[in-house]
């Protein structure tokens, strides 16, 4: 059980970091409610594995604290902290039995007897394991050999949180779903604050409740998977989540209008004064861009190319140029390749250099 | 299911079985041949059955005596340079850096005594150890402790054995630390996490990945060390007395010392068979491990 409090926590793997370039997590602060299913999500290198493994204890933050409950652990060996990871590859000590696997960490701590036998069997229970519990750990497949990973972590009875880093990865795709979905039922069972980091938007739109999504070293947004869906805080979550991603356009902002190429895009809020060294763009999700006939309002554009996805159809539009992509309603039938977009102005968000512009309120 | 057959393969082979002819069983044959006859010289053999053998194998004899004498010689010292080697190479493999430029500063220090001939190796130490001009029997000597491995048994064991642990315990460090690096450090990190304690990640990740490794190492040290001829012979000879003649020192006195080609033939072949049967054992216990560890 406890609350994890990250607290102007940065890294950097150089010893006198200069700028922020040096830095391979930039100072941020947030807090891990307990019970919380949170997914870490980014691009290789983004940072992820770094603060997972300053949350662990493995590495040691070079500035800023970590607080358990409050208490400062950031100076705290991994043992000395109740936290449990599994790893990107399943690790499994060959020599021993699944159940002496499972029982290892607790071995480690001086448990012994009937206790410990109970203890093993529960959590191999929960797991499906405990027809295995006597099978050698080398000749099991790679999902039984995760389920095991992840088994030395719940067996502990004073685990506080889990952390995932990429567990999923030498799985079979067939397996992935089976295995998440034992992951959001021990979530549920357990009460649990579990960290998981990924680089797949699907496994972590689908286990989280929040997500943390992360670039570059730095926190872009921190959110249900809806809000990042409808209104990301920066073009990168745009970019990354979403298939395909938001269309970014650059624009001139001012009122409750953009203009894009000499066309006009309206706005739900309303933004007087925008800063004019900043980059200004608009964003739109393909799924609020809808592709009408010609002459039915919106934005004139030039079509391309239309791609089947099977259950929806998407549009490869040019604006002015600029290339966009575009939901095709069912019923539309296009005579050329003249057509005009319409635009949900609600969902059409103004950034300045990236970072989402709060507007004012209608 | 009818197999095509081709006696032409058998020219394929014919290379090879001519190449091992001429290297090993034309010279081992001449080998047997000497072992069962007896000559005076003037190229006159007489046929002497298994008497060599017989005497060899018997304690009793002259000959018998000095071989079991040499033999136990052999054995100790194998012991000896397992006991110490081993364990010594498992530790030094443990203690190299797994990332850096250290690396590689480390592998080439230690690789340096391997790149060295025996001869030399014999050479260095003869010199290193002498107590008038040695830097290390004289340092030993002025620290009150008497050293000299050209009159006293034990001091010259003692030089002899240091000896080998220096040239060759780089070997099984080496083999054990290609068995260390297949380790991801992932295994690291959940030993830390699952809170092991530096003898269980020994005993339970490092120890099973050096395992096979280390069974190589183990029997290439026993095979060279049963066989060490060149160190012992350039640094003492075989003494003082006959404290360190080994083997095959022994044999090369017999047959080039004494011209006792018969003899020197006889106990050849049983030296053989004893490295074959030794290898044999350890090849059927590494297999056998290893099917009952899966």
């Amino acid at each position: 059980m406890a609350r994890i409090d990250l607290q102007s926590l940065g890294h950097s793997y150089l010893s006198n970091p200069k700028g922020d370039d040096d830095y391979a997590l930039k100072p941020m602060t947030h807090v891990w409610e307990q019970g919380g299913a949170y997914a870490l999500l980014g691009p290789s290198g983004c940072g992820k594995t770094t603060l997972l493994n300053i949350i662990s204890g493995l590495l040691t933050p070079s500035e800023g604290r970590v607080l358990f409950d409050g208490k400062d652990v950031t100076g705290l060996p991994t043992e000395a902290r109740n936290i449990a990871q599994v790893f990107q590859f399943p690790v499994v000590y060959d020599t021993m039995t699944v159940y002496e696997n499972l029982a290892f960490p607790l071995r480690n701590r001086g448990l012994r007897g009937a206790p410990l036998d109970a203890r093993v069997r529960e959590i191999a229970g929960l797991l499906d394991l405990t027809a295995d519990l006597n099978r050698r750990g080398r000749n099991l497949t790679a999902d039984a050999k995760q389920k095991i990973s992840l088994g030395r972590g719940l067996v502990r009875p004073d685990v506080a949180a889990i952390l995932f880093d990429e567990p999923l990865t030498v799985i079979d795709p067939h397996l992935k779903w089976e295995l998440r979905s034992k992951l959001k039922a021990l979530h549920r069972a357990l009460d649990l604050t579990m960290i998981y980091v990924t680089h797949d938007q699907t496994e972590a739109l689908t286990f989280a409740d929040k997500v943390v999504v992360m670039h570059d070293g730095r926190v872009v947004q921190v959110g249900r998977p809806q809000e990042l869906f409808e209104r990301p805080a920066h073009v990168f979550v745009g970019h990354f989540i979403g298939s395909p991603g938001m269309n970014v356009l650059p624009a001139e902002v001012s009122g409750r209008a953009a203009r894009v190429g000499g066309h006009v895009i309206a706005l739900r809020r309303g933004y007087p004064a925008l800063n004019g060294g900043a980059k200004i763009e608009i964003g739109v999700r393909p799924e609020f861009a809808t592709l009408a006939p010609a002459g039915a309002g919106g934005v004139p554009v030039r079509v391309r190319r239309l791609d089947d996805l099977g259950r929806t159809r998407i549009a490869r539009v040019e604006l002015s140029g600029l290339p966009m992509a575009a939901t095709v309603p069912e019923d539309l039938t296009l005579a050329g390749d003249e057509a005009s977009l319409l635009l949900d102005p609600a969902m059409v968000h103004v950034y300045a250099d990236g970072t989402l512009v709060e507007g004012e309120a209608a | 299911m009818d197999k095509p057959v081709n006696q032409g393969a058998w020219l394929l082979v014919l290379p090879v079985l001519l190449i091992v002819a001429f290297s090993a069983i034309l010279p081992l044959m001449t080998v047997v041949n000497y072992s069962v006859q007896d000559t005076f010289g003037n190229n006159q053999f007489f046929w002497n059955g298994i008497g060599w053998y017989q005497e060899l194998l018997d304690p009793s004899t002259d000959l018998g005596g000095r071989f079991f004498d040499a033999l136990w010689r052999n054995l100790l010292f194998s012991l000896l340079i397992l006991l110490i080697e081993v364990p010594l190479g498992v530790a030094v493999a443990l203690s190299m850096p797994r990332h850096g430029w250290r690396v590689a500063a480390t592998l080439v220090v230690l690789a340096l005594p391997l790149l060295i001939p025996w001869n030399v190796v014999g050479t260095i130490w003869q010199i290193f150890a002498r107590e008038d001009i040695g830097l290390l029997g004289w340092a030993v000597n002025r620290l009150g402790i008497p050293y000299n491995y050209t009159a006293d048994p034990l001091s010259a064991w003692v030089t002899i054995v240091t000896m080998d642990v220096w040239h060759w315990t780089s070997l099984v460090a080496l083999l054990c630390y290609a068995g260390l690096r297949s380790i991801p450090d992932a295994f690291y990190q959940a030993a830390r996490i699952d809170g092991a304690s530096r003898w269980a990640v020994f005993r339970n990740i490092q120890l099973p990945k050096m395992h096979r490794v280390l069974l190589i190492a183990v029997l290439l040290r026993f095979m060279d060390s049963f066989m060490i001829y060149t160190e012992p012979f350039v640094v003492t000879g075989g003494g003082p007395g006959n404290s360190t003649t080994f083997v095959s020192i022994d044999l090369v006195k017999l047959a080039l010392g004494q011209f006792d080609l018969g003899k020197a033939a006889a106990l050849s072949i049983v030296y053989n068979l004893i490295i074959l049967a030794v290898c044999w054992v350890f090849y059927t216990v590494m297999t056998r491990m290893d099917a009952q560890r899966n």
